[in-house]
């Protein structure tokens, strides 16, 4: 086993910190180190996008990431995005339309979806749907996601 | 039914909550202390012989726990399990482990328990296997050919069974026809890829004798009972968990040897054993779908009438059996009849052995393959005889008034209205104008393609007769002293919303608040019996069980409102959730204060007994059939070989509706998966058995931008065979979409001769079709 390392990585605004191998993964950190289960694996290669988390404002799948290279960076995970029991407007979206069935690409996708609409507050379908193209979904269609995120982007807005 | 407040409406889900916010939990996100981790090491093979595995430098590693080969464990797990019979049937002896040989890339040979899976999957590489390489057969129609290689000695043809249906006189129906038109398919493999692998956690007891099983199943039930035989385990002392489940689609739908190995361990080492699947493993060792090819000729008249129809087919069984793979190709044969009179039908069937993953249940399971022969080949006689093909599939649809309607096949399509679900489907897409618009782009050199589907598909599985484990499912509902209200079901949702549409069917029928409804599923040791989520049949069986327990809940309330009103129980009236003596609307008393009566049992009728909580088995009389019409628009680009869908409308009847949202989400996935079918998804092994869609990079799931706005619409057509009138909607997207978008694509590219392609309909193909004609064009 290799040499241990300390790191601290920031996560949804608390300050977490662990003596890690430099191999370990980001989402394994996450996951396992850090208890905050929400964040998926999918495929262990960058192509579903299940792992996707927000590392200093950018989304990244976290799967492919090692926990020592966001040492001393900040983390958004799917577990700070609502604020205490107020689900954040895509979240809110994701449930009124019926963008997720079984759930498991659900965190990823909203937070793919999160930089989407940082980026590109007023997107169209096509802009949506080439957005979310690097997390894959099994059981939608996408069709109910796009709807959600299109209204999510309503109420970013209206919140401005 | 009463009056209906909930179903039927449009209900955002319940479970969404805890989904949106990561607070679920999958197999991986339940933490037990202590646990161990498993990793597996699997054949690079296709085919070969274990000459040694030695294990003593894996076994030493740090953090290694154990290591366990085939020989270690052969004595003390029995052998995965098959439940489809026919008689035929040839049942390879399929070890957890592989012992002598492998017979797939991915074959397990052995597992190393470690403290963490870092430390397991090191240990892998220190395990040295000393393979004898075997010649391989990955062709199912290469295996069967003589001097194929051998899969299992003792079956030199590699048969793993044959099936055959024959209804009718089809030699006269041959002979009487004005034209036969024939056309060789191909079903390819394909991999289901719930985004969630598998997963098994496992916590035996040794003092309670207790075993624990967490999985990412669609059966927990028939899980249990499957592991306690397989473990010789008493079954009393099995519980099963399906926690959240990340999607399945048939893939979950069975018994895996890695649920057995994973018990096996927690119950030798006395500790919590987790193993958590790999994409590349479940490429390799998850089940796949289809897999079928063969040959199909109809016999028509000359206006277009169906006289008979014939499929003989092969169907690539993989190295070995898993649940129910035997029973998914007579699935084809039942459905032959598809959604028109077809007085004549046989099928045959070869179930071939090769050196690849089992085959088994993939969303629709034997029906979309039915479905496609079907639909493709009235195709090909309509373009033959110069028939619409909305024309001959009207000639040929069933009438209202023939329902029940018993296909050549010995099914009863429970009811239907075909011609009703065309019709709104063709209104919806433009149909004539659509024809127009081909016509004026071909002149300009661009080709428009309308592709039709007008399925059925057989759902609501199903009476137990019918089924190889039990066709019924288990509802109860127990009214809390506080006036809670707990549902049982048997079914195992894992993402279509039952913990949704069932409160709904249980507050419309109890007058209770949603929120006071929680549906509760998924653990044996809670919902003490089941059969689980599959076949859609959820909520046409399990919804139903849920509805029955909620009627027997509501005439005990009713006994013991008379006694406390002191009027016969006849006299009274429910409505809103409250009984009261007709025309005393005032004193009435609800379902809540009744359940605290009932279990404080001191004002009951006499010989009643205590508690407000009834459990229905229902058992379905048949299955139910669903059906619908599906038209899909695509532009094909002869330079490129692109296929583009510009138009996509689906009219679906899945009988009564409990919630249009869930349905909508059914259908949506459903016919992604279809066109992921008919374009892009494939599982390809090579000649060696080297599996060369290992990966998400190499196979083709398909993304937002590669799919259209779907158009959905409804007609509504209930079934007699269950009170909701309900059929199930989890496959028919699905179903109903490879056809329609094959067909269109077909029908795009009329004008280059073509007639059929063979699915994925890959740009290549499509382009090397397209120059071929503009070559002999040329050549002219």
């Amino acid at each position: 086993m290799a040499a241990t390392r300390r790191i601290t990585i920031n996560i949804n605004g608390v300050s977490t910190s662990h003596e890690v191998e430099p191999r370990l993964l980001l989402v394994h950190y996450i996951r396992d180190m850090v208890e905050l289960t929400g964040t998926h694996v999918g495929c262990e290669t960058s192509v579903c996008g299940a792992c996707t988390v927000m590392l200093n404002g950018a989304a990244i799948k976290s799967c492919t990431v090692l926990a020592v290279q966001a040492d001393g960076e900040e983390v958004l995970t799917i577990e700070g995005l609502a604020q205490g029991e107020q689900l954040h407007p895509l979240q809110e979206a994701f449930w009124e339309c019926h963008g997720l069935q079984c759930g498991y690409c659900t965190p990823g996708m909203i937070l793919s979806a999160y930089q989407l609409l940082l980026r590109l507050p007023r997107p169209t379908e096509e802009e949506i749907r080439h957005g979310i193209e690097g997390n894959l979904c099994r059981c939608t269609g996408y069709q109910h996601i796009v709807d959600a995120v299109q209204q999510a982007a309503g109420q970013m807005r209206a919140r401005r | 039914m009463p009056l209906s407040r909930l179903v039927g409406a449009r209900i955002k889900r319940r479970e969404d909550p805890r989904l949106v916010r990561g607070l679920a939990h999958y197999v991986d996100d339940v933490r037990l202390p202590d646990t161990l981790h498993v990793a597996i090491l699997r054949s690079p093979h296709a085919h070969a012989r274990i000459r040694s595995i030695r294990v003593e430098e894996a076994s030493k590693a740090p953090g290694v726990v154990s290591v366990v080969t085939g020989i270690d464990i052969r004595d003390s797990i029995g052998p995965v399990p098959v439940v489809a019979q026919n008689p035929t049937l040839r049942v390879p002896l399929h070890t957890v482990l592989a012992v002598d040989k492998v017979c797939y890339v991915g074959d397990g040979v052995a597992a190393v328990v470690a403290q963490d899976s870092y430390a397991a999957q090191d240990a892998l590489d220190l395990i040295q296997v000393d393979y004898e390489p075997l010649p391989v057969v990955s062709d199912p129609e290469k295996a069967l050919a003589p001097g194929s290689p051998v899969i299992h000695s003792e079956w030199p043809d590699n048969v793993a069974f044959r099936w055959t249906l024959k209804q009718g006189n089809l030699a006269k129906a041959f002979r009487d026809a004005y034209r036969i038109v024939k056309q060789h398919l191909v079903h390819q493999r394909l991999a289901p890829i719930a985004i969630e692998g598998r997963g098994v956690l496992a916590r035996y007891l040794p003092g309670e004798k207790e075993l624990t099983v967490w999985s990412s199943t669609q059966i927990p039930h028939l899980l249990k009972t499957q592991l306690s035989i397989m473990l010789r385990q008493p079954e009393n002392l099995v519980r099963v968990i399906a926690p959240e489940v990340g999607g399945a689609f048939g893939s979950k739908l069975n018994v895996y040897a890695e649920e057995a190995l994973v018990a096996y361990l927690s119950r030798t080492l006395n500790r919590p054993v987790k193993w958590i699947e790999e994409r590349r493993e479940n490429f390799q060792a998850t089940i796949h779908g289809r897999g079928q090819v063969g040959d199909v000729e109809i016999a028509v008249k000359k206006d277009g009438t169906i006289l008979g129809l014939q499929y003989r087919a092969i169907a690539d069984i993989g190295a070995y059996h898993q649940l129910l793979t035997p029973g998914i190709p007579p699935l084809t044969g039942l459905m032959l009849s598809g959604a028109y009179k077809i007085p004549c039908i046989s099928m045959e069937v070869t179930g071939v052995f090769t050196n690849k993953m089992s085959t088994d249940a993939y969303r629709g399971a034997g029906r979309p393959e039915a479905t496609y022969v079907v639909e493709r080949i009235i195709d090909r006689v309509a373009q033959e005889l110069g028939i619409d093909p909305v024309k001959i599939r009207q000639k040929n649809f069933p009438q209202r008034r023939d329902f029940p309607f018993k296909t050549a096949t010995g099914l009863i399509y429970d009811s239907g209205n075909y011609r009703a679900a065309l019709s709104k489907a063709l209104k919806l897409a433009g149909y004539e104008k659509l024809r127009k618009e081909q016509k004026r782009l071909r002149n300009q050199g661009r080709y428009l393609g309308i592709g039709l589907s007008t399925y059925v598909e057989i759902s609501g599985m199903g009476p137990s007769a019918a089924m190889p484990a039990g066709g019924w499912e288990s509802g109860t509902v127990r009214v809390e002293p506080t006036g809670k209200v707990t549902v049982l079901t048997g079914t195992s949702p894992h993402g279509q919303g039952q913990e949704t549409s069932f409160a709904q069917i249980v507050a419309d029928e109890l007058g209770v608040d949603l929120d006071d409804i929680t549906v509760v599923h998924g653990d044996t040791a809670v919902v003490t019996s089941g059969i689980g989520t599959f076949g859609s049949r959820a909520t046409a069986v399990g919804g139903t069980a849920v509805l029955q327990a909620a009627t027997k809940v509501k005439e005990k309330a009713r006994k013991i409102a008379a006694n406390i009103l002191e009027a016969n129980p006849v006299d009274l009236v429910f409505s809103g959730g409250k009984f009261a003596v007709k025309g005393v609307p005032k004193k009435g008393i609800t379902i809540q204060q009744i359940a605290l009566e009932a279990h404080l049992a001191t004002n009951l009728p006499k010989r009643m007994e205590p508690g407000l909580s009834a459990t229905s088995v229902f058992e379905p009389s048949n299955f139910t059939f669903p059906f619908g019409t599906h038209i899909c628009v695509v532009e094909v680009d002869p330079k490129s070989g692109e296929v583009t869908v510009k138009k996509y409308i689906a009219v679906d009847d899945c009988g009564k509706v409990i919630n249009p949202l869930l349905v909508d989400g059914q259908i949506q996935g459903g016919i992604a998966q279809g066109i992921g079918q008919a374009l892009w998804e494939g599982v390809v092994y090579d000649e060696n058995g080297q599996l060369l869609t290992g990966s998400l990079m190499d196979y083709a799931l398909p993304k937002a931008k590669d799919l259209p706005r779907l158009e959905l619409a409804r007609t509504e057509t209930p079934t007699p065979v269950n009170p909701l009138g309900a059929k199930g909607v989890g496959e028919s997207g699905t179903i109903g979409s490879t056809p329609a978008v094959v067909n269109a694509v077909v029908d795009a590219l009329a004008p280059f001769g073509v007639v059929h392609i063979d699915m994925p309909l890959m740009p290549e193909k499509i382009w090397r079709l397209c120059r071929s004609k503009d070559a002999a064009d040329r050549r002219g």
